[in-house]
C-alpha cells in the first residue's frame, strides 16, 4: 500500500503538517519497496484561492491509497479525495511522520 | 491551544469592544488576531506597537504595455468584467474592475498584456499595550476580500501561540456571511456570537448561525443591550435553546460601554461596573467550553 | 438621481437612514429603494410591503461534458483560480472558486466546458404604500457578493429608467469590492457614521474610498451626543458637508429594535431628514 502524509519535512522524524491544502510537503511511503519519497507543495501555500483542489491534484499524481493528515481537508479537497478513492485519516497533526504511521497501523487514527 | 472566534453577522452589535475586553481579561494567555481586515478597529482599544509589517499580495492585475499594443480590441472582446477601457482608441485596464483572471493576456496577439501581483494590503505583528502578541491587517481600498488575508492573519497568530505557548487565540471575526467570515471560522474551537435584541439583530444572527452550523463548531451567544427590548431578547433566547447554542450572557444597555470606547479603553478597565463582572464571568465560561 | 447610503463601519445606521429617508422622501417625490447588502439585507424588516415580483439570480459556471473531451488540460492551465482541475481521467469544477471569466469554456478546443447557470440568490421587488423596494439575498455558502449586486443594479436600471425618480441604495458596510460595486455609479454618496473613535476611523476609510472613486459625498452623524466631537472637527477641516445629525435617543433605539420606522413618531428625526431631503433636492436641480 502507498501511504501519503501532509508534512513539514521529508524524513521519518520530520513533523507532520496539520493542514492539507497548504501543507509544505506530501511525503509518500511505499510499503512494498519500503521507499520514502516526497513532493514539494510550497507553491500552493501562496495561492489566494483553490489551494485544496490544487494540492489534491498533486496528491493524485502520487497514487496513494491512504492519506494521513491533521485537521482534514476542506470541502473542495475532500470532494477530490472522494473521487480519487483515497481514504483519509486525521488527528496526526502534532506527530512526527514515524509516529503518525505507527498510529495509523495500530488503528488509533480517526477516519475522516 | 484553543481558537475562539467572535462574530456577529450584523455590524454594530459590540463585537470588537467585547473581543477587546476578553483580550484584556485574557492577559498572558492570549494571542489576538484582528480578522476584520476591511474595517479593523481593535487597534483603537489595544493600541498595538507594530514590531513587523509586511505587504500582502493576492490576485493579479492585468497591465497593457502601450508601446506594444496594436489596439486590436481582443482584450475588450473577452473581458467579462468591463475592465478594459477604450478611450480615443487607447486600451487601458480599469484597476478597480479587473479581477485578475488572465484571459486578456492569453488572447493578446502581440503579448502586450502582463499580469502583475497585486498588493492588496499590509499585515502587522505587534504588541498590545498589555504586551500581548497582536496580529492585524488592513486591506487596501476596493480590494478583493477573499479571505486569504484573514487566513494569513490567523496562521501568523497560530504560529506565535505555538511558539510562546499561549493557550488561546482570540479572533475578532469579520461581519457578514461571505468569504472572510468563512475564513475566520475555519479551525475555530468555539464561536462567540454577539447580537442585539432587535429585528435586524435576530435576523442576521440566524443567517450567520447557518454558517457556524455547517462547520459544526460549538457556539455561545452574548446578547448586548439586552434590556432595550425584552420581547426580542426572549425571542433570541428561544432561538438559542432550539439550536443548542449556549447563552453566555446578557449585557444590559450601559453608557459605560461607549464611554470606555470613546476613551480608547475597554469597558473592563473601568472601575467596578456591572458589565465588567458579566464579561469576566463570560470569559471564564468560554475558556471552559472551548 | 442615484444616491447610495454607505459607511465604513457596520451598525452605524445605513439601513435606518435608507428606510426612513425613502419613506419620508416618497411622501412628496417618486422613490425606489434598493437593498444591496446582499449578505445581510435588513431594509425589508422595517417596511410594510407587498411582494410583487421575484426572480432567481444566477452566475455562470462551466460544466464538464466528457463526450468530446481529450483531457488536454488546457482548462486547468487557463484558470487563475484553480476552479478547474484535471484529476486522473476527469475534469472537476469548483463553483465557489469560479469567477465566471469564461476563459476555460471559450478556450477549450473541443467545447467540453459549456457555461451553465448556477443559482446564487434571489431578487425580490416589493411595493409599500408610496414606493418600490428591491432586495437581493445571497445564498448562504455563496461567497461572492459582487455578481449579485451587479445584477440587482442592472434590474433597477431597467425597471426604473426615469431619471426623475430618486433611487436610494442601501450599500454593504466596509470598503472592499461589494461596496465599490454598490457605489461606483451613484451620483452622490451619503456616509453615515457615529461620533466615536471607531466611527471616525471607519468613516475616514470610507472617505478615502469615495475619493479614490472620485465621488461626491456628504456625512450624516448618527447617535449624535455620544462619544466626542472629533468627527465634526474632521469634516470642518476637510470641507466635508455634514447633512444631518440624528440625536442619540433611547426612544429611537426602542423603535428600531421593534423594526419600526422613526420619522413619523420622533420629531427630531423628521427634522433631520428634512435637511437631507432639502440637500438632495437642491443637488438634483444643480446636477441638471
Amino acid at each position: 500500500m502507498k501511504i501519503a502524509f501532509t508534512t513539514k519535512g521529508t524524513e521519518w522524524d520530520s513533523k507532520m503538517d496539520p493542514r492539507f491544502g497548504r501543507t509544505e510537503f506530501f511525503v509518500v511511503y511505499d510499503e512494498e519497496t519500503k521507499e520514502l519519497s516526497f513532493v514539494d507543495n510550497k507553491d500552493v501555500e501562496n495561492e489566494a484561492h483553490g489551494a485544496g483542489p490544487k494540492a489534491a491534484q498533486k496528491l493524485s499524481e502520487l497514487k496513494a491509497n491512504v492519506l494521513i493528515t491533521g485537521n482534514g481537508p476542506g470541502g473542495n479537497a475532500a470532494t477530490v479525495l472522494q473521487k480519487l478513492g483515497t481514504d483519509c485519516y486525521i488527528g496526526a497533526g502534532n506527530m512526527s511522520i514515524k509516529e503518525a504511521y505507527d498510529a495509523f497501523k495500530s488503528g488509533s487514527l480517526q477516519k475522516f | 491551544m484553543k481558537e475562539i472566534v467572535v462574530i456577529s453577522g450584523k455590524g454594530g452589535t459590540g463585537k470588537t469592544s467585547i473581543t477587546a475586553s476578553f483580550a484584556v481579561l485574557g492577559d498572558r494567555d492570549v494571542v489576538i488576531a484582528d480578522c476584520d481586515v476591511d474595517a479593523a478597529d481593535m487597534h483603537i482599544l489595544l493600541q498595538p506597537e507594530n514590531a513587523q509589517s509586511e505587504d500582502f499580495y493576492s490576485g493579479e492585475l492585468a497591465v497593457i504595455d502601450q508601446d506594444i499594443c496594436t489596439q486590436c480590441g481582443k482584450c475588450f472582446d473577452v473581458c467579462r468584467f468591463e475592465a478594459i477601457d477604450v478611450s480615443n482608441g487607447i486600451h487601458t485596464v480599469d484597476e478597480l474592475s479587473c479581477e485578475g483572471c488572465g484571459y486578456c493576456a492569453r488572447v493578446c496577439p502581440v503579448d502586450a498584456i502582463t499580469n502583475i501581483p497585486l498588493n492588496v494590503g499590509k499585515w502587522h505583528i505587534a504588541n498590545t499595550r498589555f504586551n500581548q502578541p497582536f496580529v492585524h491587517a488592513k486591506l487596501g481600498i476596493g480590494a478583493d476580500n477573499s479571505g486569504k488575508l484573514v487566513a494569513h492573519v490567523k496562521n501568523m497568530a497560530k504560529e506565535i501561540a505555538e511558539k510562546y505557548n499561549r493557550p488561546y487565540i482570540l479572533v475578532d471575526g469579520s461581519p457578514g456571511v461571505g468569504c472572510p467570515v468563512v475564513s475566520s471560522l475555519s479551525g475555530a474551537h468555539f464561536v462567540v456570537l454577539v447580537t442585539e435584541p432587535t429585528v435586524s439583530g435576530l435576523h442576521d444572527l440566524k443567517r450567520v448561525y447557518e454558517l457556524v452550523h455547517k462547520f459544526h463548531i460549538k457556539a455561545g451567544c452574548i446578547i448586548n443591550k439586552s434590556d432595550i427590548n425584552m420581547n426580542k431578547t426572549n425571542e433570541i433566547l428561544k432561538f438559542l435553546k432550539e439550536e443548542d447554542i449556549i447563552h453566555l450572557a446578557s449585557l444590559p444597555y450601559d453608557e459605560n460601554f461607549t464611554k470606555a470606547m470613546t476613551d480608547c479603553k475597554t469597558v473592563v478597565e473601568l472601575k467596578d461596573n456591572k458589565l465588567k463582572d458579566i464579561l469576566t464571568q463570560s470569559w471564564e465560561k468560554i475558556k471552559k467550553l472551548a | 438621481m442615484k444616491i447610495a447610503i454607505a459607511s465604513g463601519k457596520g451598525g452605524t445606521g445605513k439601513t435606518t437612514l435608507s428606510t426612513n429617508l425613502a419613506s419620508f422622501l416618497s411622501q412628496t417625490n417618486k422613490v425606489v429603494l434598493t437593498d444591496l447588502d446582499v449578505e445581510e439585507p435588513n431594509s425589508g424588516l422595517f417596511l410594510k410591503s407587498k411582494l410583487i415580483h421575484q426572480e432567481d439570480k444566477y452566475k455562470m459556471i462551466p460544466e464538464w461534458n466528457k463526450t468530446d473531451c481529450t483531457l488536454c488540460g488546457n482548462c486547468q492551465d487557463v484558470c487563475n483560480y484553480h476552479a478547474v482541475i484535471k484529476i486522473v481521467d476527469m475534469i472537476m469544477v469548483f463553483p465557489e472558486l469560479c469567477h465566471s471569466c469564461y476563459a476555460c469554456s471559450e478556450l477549450c478546443p473541443t467545447n467540453s466546458l459549456p457555461m451553465k447557470k448556477q443559482k446564487i440568490g434571489e431578487l425580490k421587488q416589493y411595493k409599500t404604500d408610496n414606493f418600490n423596494f428591491i432586495e437581493s439575498r445571497l445564498n448562504i455558502g455563496e461567497e461572492q457578493a459582487v455578481p449579485l449586486i451587479k445584477q440587482t443594479l442592472d434590474y433597477v436600471d431597467k425597471k426604473f429608467p426615469d431619471d426623475n425618480i430618486y433611487k436610494l441604495y442601501d450599500s454593504p458596510p466596509g470598503t472592499s469590492c461589494p461596496v465599490i460595486e454598490a457605489t461606483k455609479d451613484a451620483d452622490f454618496i451619503i456616509l453615515i457614521t457615529e461620533p466615536t473613535p471607531f466611527g471616525l476611523n471607519d468613516v475616514i476609510l470610507a472617505i478615502e474610498t469615495m475619493k479614490e472613486l472620485k465621488k461626491d459625498f456628504g456625512v450624516v452623524i448618527n447617535r449624535y451626543g455620544i462619544g466626542n466631537k472629533d468627527i465634526d472637527k474632521y469634516c470642518a477641516e476637510n470641507n466635508i458637508p455634514i447633512l444631518a445629525k440624528i440625536p442619540n435617543l433611547r426612544a429611537i433605539a426602542e423603535l428600531y429594535s421593534k423594526g419600526e420606522l422613526l420619522w413619523n413618531k420622533i420629531p427630531e428625526v423628521k427634522e433631520e431628514l428634512q435637511k437631507v431631503q432639502d440637500f438632495i433636492i437642491k443637488l438634483k436641480k444643480t446636477t441638471k
